[in-house]
């Protein structure tokens, strides 16, 4: 399937996967960060079983102190 | 746009400020030069003399509270702003009191933790207020990585990866150009709601 991950086109070799999969497989190490699934919020609870489909606009920040 | 007509829209726009360090101070400041009528600044925090590589404060303001301190600084740049100080940790649930009247909301905290917490509710409560975000400024140079990305109403200045430590401090040239990066930003919104109105 197709995604757009942080306004780059992701071509990814699996129908769905969760959050938590695709943090694990597009090395996202910090521990803070916003994920957001077609604009909406995803709550951390919802990590492991909010899923990710063909054609869905994710972002992922990384939340880094400093200011 | 004449600066005498952009000023004139300004006044009537009102910004919240979370955080008073090196992005809120220099933010704040920015914002107040260019005539933005309101300001809702918020730090529980006291000025140090650590703070001032890179933080719009001064030597005889070492001890003030920061909100003080930066109030007192705007209004010697222009006094007819309006500066509205809350000197409290913001929490999840003083935010709407805090920023519900404001146009947009910029993001100025040190620490992740409290970054995390702001974007997370805001995105929860207020998913429609522009809010601004200051992610990446700790060191110098590398000035190309710095940049400006927009994920609905969330707009994102910084490298996004330089996080502060020992060896990398936060220093006021970056940290500055960023602070000045959300501004600019926040200058855009403004402006071009109030074309569209």
């Amino acid at each position: 399937m197709q995604i757009t991950l942080n306004n780059r086109v992701e071509t990814l070799e699996v129908v769905r996967l969760t959050v938590s999969e695709l943090l694990k497989v597009k090395n996202f190490t910090f521990k803070m960060l916003i994920v957001k699934i077609n604009g909406k919020l995803i709550n951390k609870t919802e990590y492991d079983t909010a899923e990710i489909a063909d054609g869905d606009d994710v972002q992922v920040i990384h939340l880094i102190s400093g200011g | 746009m004449t600066f005498q007509e952009i000023k004139q829209r300004l006044r009537r726009k009102s910004v919240g400020i979370a955080g008073c360090g090196g992005l809120g101070s220099n933010c704040a400041v920015a914002l107040a030069r260019v005539g933005v009528g309101r300001l809702v600044i918020v730090d529980f925090d006291a000025v140090t003399v650590s703070n001032l590589n890179r933080q719009y404060f001064f030597l005889d303001q070492i001890g003030m509270k920061k909100v003080e301190a930066l109030r007192e600084n705007i209004r010697r740049i222009d006094p007819a702003i309006g500066v509205e100080v809350a000197d409290v940790k913001l929490t999840p649930d003083l935010l709407p009191g805090l920023f519900a009247s404001c146009d947009v909301v910029v993001e100025a905290f040190d620490r992740a933790d409290q970054k995390e917490m702001l974007i997370e509710t805001m995105l929860k409560d207020f998913p429609e207020k522009p809010l601004v975000v200051g992610l990446g400024v700790a060191g110098w140079g590398r000035t190309d990585l710095v940049h400006f990305r927009k994920s609905g109403n969330l707009y994102i200045c910084g490298d996004e990866v330089s996080e502060i430590s020992v060896e990398l401090p936060p220093l006021a040239p970056r940290v500055g150009m960023v602070a000045n990066m959300q501004a600019n930003v926040v200058v855009e919104i403004l402006l071009s709601s109030e074309v569209a109105r």
